[in-house]
Formats: C-alpha cells, structure tokens, sequence
C-alpha cells in the first residue's frame, strides 16, 4: 500500500498537470477574473482551519489563530466569488446590447 | 460518515476543475463561477459535518469574513481590481500561514509521533510561503494604491542582504523541522518571513507588479497546497495545485510579455538603472488640436486604439467608449490592441473596457491585431508608452529590447493623447513620439477624448 504521502503526491503531479492545461486555454481577455477566481478557489484553506479550531485539544492560541484565519479566508471566498461574477456580467458581445 | 466526506471532497475537487475550465470562454465563464461557488460550499459543509467543535467560533468567524466580503465585492472600483486582488492574496497567505502555526503549536505535545518527517516539512514549508507573500501581497498592495512608493525602492548589496536573510529563514526551518521541539525557534522563524516578504517586493516597481501579482497568486496556491500535506487532505492539494498552477502560468505569459526573466522582474529593480542615462537630446515632434485630431479620426476608415494604464489613472473608459460608438456610427471600424502587461494586473485593460460596455470581440490580443496595423489609417494611443516603443524591435542598446511590442508605427497616422513630453515609467524615450505620422496631442486622456468627441459632430454636418 503507498502511504498517504505518496498518494498526495500523485493527486499533486496530476492536479498541477490538470490546471496547467485548463488554464493554458484561458483566454487572456478573461486573465483577472481567472486571477480571482482562482484566489477564492485557494482559500479553500478555511476547511484546514476549521479543523483546527474544531480539534478537541485546540488551545486558546489556536482557536484564536484559526478564528482569524476562517474570518480572512471567507472574506476572500465571499468577495471573490462575487466581484469575479461582477466583472463576467461586464462582458458583453455587441448583440447582447439593447 | 468519514468516507462520505471523502465522496464530497472528490466531488468538490471536480467542480473546481470545471470552474477553471469553463473560465477559457466569456460565454460559459460565469457558469464556472456557479461551479467554484458549489465546490466551495460542498468542501466547507462536508468539513463541517465531521468537525463542528467550538461552532460558535467557527460561525461568528463566517459571519465577520461575509459582513466584510460582500462590500467590498461590491463597492471595489474595476480600476482597483489588482490591489484587491493583492490584497486578496494577502489574506488568503495569512489564513494559510495561522493554521500552519496553530497546528505546528497543537501537535506539539505528540512532537514525536505527528511532528515528524514530511509533515513538518510541510508544516514549514506552509508557514514560510503563508507569511512571505501575506507581507509581500501587502507591500504590493500598498504599492498599487500608492500608499507606498510605486517606485523600486533599492538600497546597497539589496540582493546580498535579501539572500542571506532568506538563508537564515530556510536554516531556522530546516532546524524546526529535525528538532521540532524547540519551540522557541519557530517565531524567529516565521518572523523572518514576514520580513523577507517585506524585502521581497519592495525593490520590485509598479510597472512589474502584474508578474509579481501572478507570482504571489501561485505562492499563495502552494501554501494551500502544503497544508493540505500536512494535515492529509487531498482536496487542499488540488485547489493548492489548481491556484499554484493558475499563478505560474500567468507569471510565464507576463514575463514572455515584457521578455524578461523571472529573476530578473525580482531580483532586477527595473527602472532604477535607465533613469541614469544622459538625457536625450531635444529632438522635434509635432501636435495637434482637439479639432485636427477629430477631423483626421472623421476621415480614417479603420482605428486602432491601443490602450494603457494611463487610462486606468484617467478614468477615462467611459469617454472612450462614448469615442468608440461615435466613430462606429459613422461607419468606422474601431478595435482595440491590448498588450498583455497593459494596466496593473494580468487582463486588467480588458476588464475596465468590458466595464465601459465596449464589446469584447473588440478588445484584440497583441499577436492578433499587430498584422492588422499596416493597414489601418489611425492608430490612438492613450495612457500607453513602452509598449509600443519601436526601440524594443529595433534598438539593441535599449533596456527594452527584444520586449514584443504593437506595432503601432506602422499605421497610417499615429496619434499620442499624453501629458507631456515626460518619458514614462520606465524613464526610456519612445522614438514614436518623433516620427513624421505621429501626432502628439497634449492632455488628460479623459478630458481630450471629451474634447475630440465635442469636435466630432461639427465635423460631420458639412
């Protein structure tokens, strides 16, 4: 059995691979959305601090560290979602238009 | 219950996949937000259904991250779109870099058995990139809001003084992670960080800053990515890896844009070593009125407009949008060539013309539109300078040699809505501004595009 570091590793050199393609076909036209979608997307970290903060032996410093870090990875996930669909809503072909 | 939310983490993981991919067009692009937005919520309520302990803190944490989320998401001007995205980054980094911390102090107790090995090394691995681009993404922040000079700011053996504290930083971690029980060398540690990310970004200027944006996008990618080895969860490495990935192939595009290396953009302070060249000798241009400009764009069959961050600073999109139905109306074809590193951050031209409602079948990449210019009558050049200087084809001795450029000479007539005379960012002289076609047509972007568009229908009932 591979141990759950070489697992890891594999799911690493696959989803590197699988985002270099996909975002190799971005246009550019799109390249800050992506940059925001993205950036929510990494804040994906708010499921490590939940588990900290929920661990049964989280200690004061770590309810405290963890609180911060949930309150600034949804500040991004919330904001970024949204302002990405704000700037998508923006483009418009010219048929599109009144 | 665990291996269901192990189903939702895999299902999770796909839906960011597809968000990705549908972002490759502006038809299915808000359909991949949709999709980002269903993974999200999947991966935080499967994390939740197995860890709800002290769900008072959690919840209260929810709530202050949405109370200050949705503002800004509303209230961000587009023109401000890069420092909240830097700023993004930083607060992504800092979440990554605390639960680094917290876990690195939690699992102490059971140092010999949870702290060992490659779960330390991700540990440290975790914490340093978190805290370096939390402090660097700031830097950039302040250096896109101009809070802090958007200058490079160098100072003697700069490189020398970085190296060294960044080798000291990586020899405390390397000592945290065979000793992980000395506790007490793990703030130096992440101190140290923080510092560097300082360090870092301060030499790098403005016009660098799209490169170190995708940079500290993939930096804060792989910290995700680390932590997801540390604490074992696969769908941690693949958002991390999907992020890392998405910033690296970004940083690549800006780089081959400006033809520079990675190295270069940051360790180079671009921009500080030109200036010293002896100024130019005072060579002869010409200019134009609001009213000859009108009347040379009245009479071209096909615009180009190229333009730049000068616009962004004008806030003149709107008024150029008005500029581009007026011309289309008269049966004008107007288009716009877009340079890769126009504006502040990857694509921020693009964004703010979407945003004025100009159709983005007009908004042309660089390689596209460049064949397109010898055939064009008229080609206007707004807020945008090293981009189209001819010196980068033709000038082996200048810095920006070799960088691709639109080739904006070749049109018919060039004209140049500009301040003054003053070279640009990079203090280089574009020998543009002195050729025989080019019209130089002195202003704010914003309140000479209004002037021309006053001229325009004088000019079109005689």
């Amino acid at each position: 059995m591979p141990s759950n570091l070489e697992i890891g590793l594999y799911v690493f050199m696959l989803a590197t691979f699988v985002g270099l393609e996909v975002i190799r076909r971005v246009s550019p036209l799109l390249h800050t959305p992506l940059m925001s979608l993205t950036n929510a997307i990494s804040a994906i970290s708010v499921v490590g601090a939940i588990m900290i903060i929920s661990n049964e032996e989280a200690t004061t410093l770590s309810k405290v560290l963890g609180f911060v870090a949930i309150t600034a990875a949804t500040t991004n996930i919330v904001s970024g979602y949204l302002i990405t669909d704000r700037m998508l809503k923006m483009f418009k072909r010219r048929e599109e238009k009144k | 219950m665990g291996s269901l939310v192990n189903y939702i983490y895999i299902v999770s993981g796909a839906l960011f996949i597809l968000s990705l991919k549908w972002m490759n067009s502006p038809v299915t692009a808000r359909r991949g937000v949709f999709a980002g937005e269903a993974g999200m919520l999947m991966a935080v309520a499967g994390t939740l259904i197995l860890h709800h302990g002290n769900w008072q803190w959690i919840l209260t944490a929810f709530f202050i991250g949405t109370a200050v989320g949705i503002p800004i998401a509303y209230i961000m001007p587009m023109t401000a779109v890069p420092q909240r995205t830097a700023m993004s980054h930083a607060c992504g980094a800092l979440a990554a870099a605390l639960v680094g911390t917290a876990e690195y102090y939690q699992r102490q107790p059971h140092a010999s058995t949870e702290l060992v090995g490659f779960t330390m090394v991700a540990l440290v691995v975790e914490t340093l990139l978190g805290f370096l681009t939390f402090t660097g993404s700031l830097m950039a922040m302040g250096k896109l809001q101009e809070i802090l000079p958007s200058r490079p700011l160098v100072y003697k053996n700069q490189n020398a003084i970085n190296f060294a504290l960044f080798a000291i930083a990586l020899g405390l971690g390397v000592r945290v992670i065979l000793v992980p029980t000395d506790t007490w060398i793990f703030p130096i540690f992440a101190g140290l960080s923080l510092v560097f990310g300082v360090l870092l970004i301060i030499p790098i200027g403005g016009a660098d800053m799209p490169t170190v944006i995708a940079l500290l996008n993939s930096y804060a990618g792989l910290s995700a990515c680390a932590m997801g080895f540390a604490l074992d969860n696969k769908l941690l490495v693949i958002a991390g890896a999907l992020d890392g990935s998405s910033g690296l192939i970004l940083s690549i595009i800006m780089c081959k844009a400006m033809n520079r290396s990675f190295t270069n953009v940051l360790f180079g302070a671009f921009g500080q070593i030109q200036t010293s060249k002896g100024k130019a000798e005072q060579r002869p241009y010409r200019s134009a009125s609001a009213e000859e400009a009108a009347s040379i764009l009245e009479a071209a069959s096909s615009v180009i407009i190229v333009p730049g961050y000068g616009l962004a600073v004008a806030q003149a999109q709107h008024k150029i949008r008005d500029l581009f139905d007026a011309l289309m109306k008269r049966g004008i074809d107007v288009k716009f060539g877009i340079h890769p590193v126009a504006g502040r951050m990857p694509g921020h031209m693009n964004v703010l013309l979407a945003e004025a409602d100009i159709p983005y079948d007009r908004l042309i990449e660089m390689d596209d539109i460049n064949g397109e210019f010898p055939q064009c009558d008229v080609a206007l050049v707004i807020g945008a300078n090293d981009v189209t200087n001819p010196a980068a084809r033709s000038d082996k001795t200048s810095p920006i040699f070799g960088m691709p450029i639109l080739d904006v000479d070749k049109a018919h007539t060039v004209m140049v809505i500009k301040r003054s005379m003053n070279p640009g960012f990079a203090g280089i002289d574009n020998d543009l501004y002195y050729m025989d076609k080019t019209l130089m047509l002195f202003g704010d972007a914003k309140a000479f595009v209004a002037e021309i568009l006053k001229e325009l229908p004088a000019a079109v009932k005689v």
